[in-house]
């Protein structure tokens, strides 16, 4: 029986958590862009998260989770040698990198944490790289010294202006371009509202901009369907031909729309997972 | 001399009222005296119309005479040489088109109920053996299976009763393929499915979950580095098909795979479960396949009025006569020559942040005749102008059928895929590549569980041959 040990966990800020998971078979294959499925317990839900990162020799993969619902409220009660249930991937395809000579990397909040190893790789391959990331506040704040050293110009912002530059990442966005750099390509991971503004500030300097889409899945290898969005009019499934999409295509009202179907019952999941968890505190 | 004036025995079942508001098995399955008495009712031709009707070729005269005897562990060894899912087959074969089809005592009348006597031997020996089989001799020899559905199971168990060393690998967290994730417990309990698993691990197989073949692991790597000298592809049919048509990514609109691995799988349907399902009122299953009666039927025990809209009327209805007769039992509602043309969404323009908004709220269906009889003689259904008409709806699901999965053909050089994207083998089950076989859906595209079973056995007949040639 495969066991996923939880190798490491390290909160980043309150409600974002990271953690490295014994997964070699995964790590072996692991690219930035790929996702994998996991389950907490026997009677867990599967979710799909982004990897973080990945550590060939040592059989880690990273994963960095925000703690917004049951699933993941269990997740983050799981210590450092305990073990998952289920870990499954490497699932989807790697962002592509290719001949890329300078691209922008728009990060949103706990998103940031799957943009940085696309900027890692991409700054590995010699391509020159810019990083925007954006978060509410300060104390939210992750990964900066993580973009810092794999990019020649970060940007932090923040919406309430209490670090970094007060704004949207779509405002720096559009400041980097007006000053004249010219991007092979723009890539944003975060809030789906966030890329698809990231995605209007590109499309009057006609940019290409890949973002990576994250739709409630199962299985992850096609079968069920339930990830599929609208691209370019055509539905497509995030799991077997995403999870990166050209974001002038994608349908982001409908990606929206379709995220917020179990809303209700996961903040009643959600919140008989916290009472659940301060009962065995006390 | 077989007892010509004794009826058919009628299936012990549960109350469709009862039923229709719980998850528990159906069928009941024949008592010991009924299975004895239905067994009096076969004529023993020696020509056994019945066994050539069968998949797997049970020497079905030779197990019916044992449980007339009461001999059931001895029906049971007859069945068990050449399936090895008699406890899931009992249940899930279409016995009509099948063996019962070929019954002698069904031309007059009604066929033996083999089905049932079947599943009762089954059930027996599981209830009352707890010896374990042998563990066969190994041979030294690897063979590596991939997806633990039917075709799978049966083709592992084959190899391993031969000696050979099986692994098997599985994408899902759970072995079973779609006697887990698509049939439903109230029609195949999933503990029985259990028992075939747990009797393969005895046997020696080796079971990887959560093993992706084509990202995990490709076929080369299992057949270079990994050392297995033969695979076996039986991974299953693939994506869920959609209609095309506007209204079909709404929220409430869900594919039958993922509306059944919900509530199979991952027990969405249970009280408190972690995996969430919508609760609809009102459900229309586009499709008229076994998928579209167990998705119907799921739907219905989680509250709802549903109906199947199917385009075709009822006498094409491609599902089993008695999941359709089931169906209708519990209340389920058959809208034929009917086909959705758009999916009607809700939307509040007075207020953009109403939670229903995008929601499911309709079907729009056209009415259809049925036109000539196309190349498969099934007669075409045609529009029939202006009758397009309006049901309320809040939950849609399409049960279509799939396509193939690409995961494995991407990542497997030289392997040759028919234009529907399904592996190409020979009769042996050989495909394009060497020591590679592939056998059910993956193959043939989405068929029945004793199909599947059927490729397994062969391929597993071949990959013997093969290795021992070698």
């Amino acid at each position: 029986m495969l066991m996923y040990r939880i190798a490491r966990k390290k909160p980043l800020n309150a409600a974002v958590t990271l953690m490295d998971i014994e997964a070699p078979m995964v790590a072996r294959k692991a690219e930035p862009g790929q996702f994998i499925i996991l389950r907490v317990d026997e009677e867990g839900e599967r979710i799909p998260l982004t990897i973080a990162g990945f550590d060939r020799e040592k059989g880690l993969v990273t994963i960095i989770f925000q703690v917004v619902g049951a699933t993941t409220v269990k997740l983050n009660q799981k210590n450092e040698g305990e073990y998952l249930q289920d870990f499954v991937g490497p699932l989807g395809n790697a962002t592509e990198t290719e001949g890329l000579k300078k691209v922008a990397v728009v990060g949103g909040g706990v998103g940031c944490a799957i943009a940085l190893p696309v900027a890692q790789k991409l700054h590995a391959e010699g391509c020159e790289v810019h990083s925007v990331i954006g978060f509410r506040s300060k104390d939210i704040v992750i990964l900066e010294d993580e973009f810092r050293a794999c990019s020649s110009q970060l940007k932090v912002m923040t919406d309430d202006g209490t670090y970094g530059e007060k704004g949207l990442v779509t405002d720096a966005l559009d400041a980097l371009i007006q000053a004249g750099n010219q991007y092979d390509e723009v890539i944003a991971i975060g809030p789906i509202i966030m890329m698809k503004f990231v995605c209007k500030t590109t499309e009057k300097y006609g940019i290409k901009t890949v973002v990576s889409m994250s739709p409630i899945m199962i299985d992850g290898t096609g079968m069920c369907g339930g990830c599929r969005l609208t691209v370019d009019g055509q539905t497509k499934f995030a799991c077997v031909d995403g999870p990166d999409f050209d974001g002038s295509k994608v349908d982001f009202d409908e990606a929206i729309s379709r995220g917020a179907i179990y809303k209700e019952f996961e903040r009643h999941a959600y919140d008989a997972a916290c009472n659940l968890f301060k009962k065995e505190v006390k | 001399m077989a007892d010509m004036k004794m009826p058919r025995h009628a299936m012990p079942a549960q109350d469709p009222v009862v039923r229709s508001h719980n998850f528990n098995e159906v069928a009941l399955g024949y008592t010991k005296e009924m299975a004895m008495e239905e067994a009096t009712r076969c004529l023993g031709c020696p020509k056994m119309p019945c066994k050539s009707g069968c998949p797997v070729q049970i020497n079905i005269p030779a197990f019916v005479a044992k449980v007339a005897e009461g001999d059931f562990e001895g029906a049971y060894e007859v069945i068990h040489r050449t399936s090895s899912l008699p406890a899931v087959c009992g249940r899930v074969c279409p016995q009509e088109s099948q063996c019962e089809k070929y019954c002698v005592r069904g031309i007059k009348g009604e066929p033996v109920a083999i089905g049932r006597m079947e599943r009762f031997v089954a059930d027996w020996h599981n209830s009352h053996t707890c010896e374990l089989p042998p563990r066969p001799t190994p041979n030294g020899h690897k063979v590596a299976v991939i997806g633990s559905g039917p075709a799978g199971l049966t083709c592992a168990g084959d190899l391993a009763k031969l000696g050979y060393q099986v692994t098997i690998f599985e994408a899902l967290h759970k072995a079973g393929g779609v006697l887990v994730y698509g049939i439903p417990e109230f029609r195949l309990p999933k503990a029985i499915v259990q028992k075939e698993v747990d009797g393969l691990k005895e046997l020696g197989v080796e079971i990887c979950t959560n093993t992706v073949i084509g990202k995990t692991i490709t076929i080369d790597e299992l057949m270079g580095e990994m050392g297995f000298e033969a695979v076996f592809i039986g991974s299953g049919a693939g994506l869920p098909k959609f209609m095309n048509i506007p209204g079909e990514n709404l929220q409430g609109v869900y594919s039958a795979n993922e509306f059944l691995t919900r509530i199979n799988l991952m027990k969405a349907y249970r009280e408190g479960a972690d995996t969430p399902i919508k609760h609809s009122l009102k459900v229309a299953v586009v499709g008229g396949g076994n998928v579209a009666m167990d998705a119907a039927r799921c739907a219905k025990r989680l509250g709802a009025d549903v109906s199947i809209i199917y385009r075709r009327s009822e006498k094409e209805l491609p599902a089993r006569a008695e999941e359709v007769e089931h169906a209708k039992e519990e209340g389920i509602i058959f809208r034929t020559l009917t086909n959705p043309v758009a999916i009607l969404g809700y939307n509040n323009p007075e207020d953009k942040r109403d939670p229903k908004n995008g929601s499911v709220c309709g079907i729009r269906c056209i009415k259809m005749e049925l036109g000539e009889p196309d190349e498969k003689g099934r007669r075409r259904p045609i529009e029939i102008k202006d009758s397009e008409f309006d049901m309320e709806m809040d939950c849609v699901i399409m049960a279509l059928g799939t396509n193939p999965n690409p995961l494995i053909k991407n990542t497997t050089k030289g392997l040759d895929v028919n234009s529907h994207g399904g592996i190409i083998v020979n009769e042996d089950a050989l495909t394009s590549r060497e020591g590679v076989y592939a056998g059910g859906d993956a193959v043939t595209g989405a068929a029945t569980v004793i199909l599947a079973m059927g490729a397994g056995k062969q391929a597993a007949a071949s990959i013997d041959e093969y290795l021992r040639n070698k």
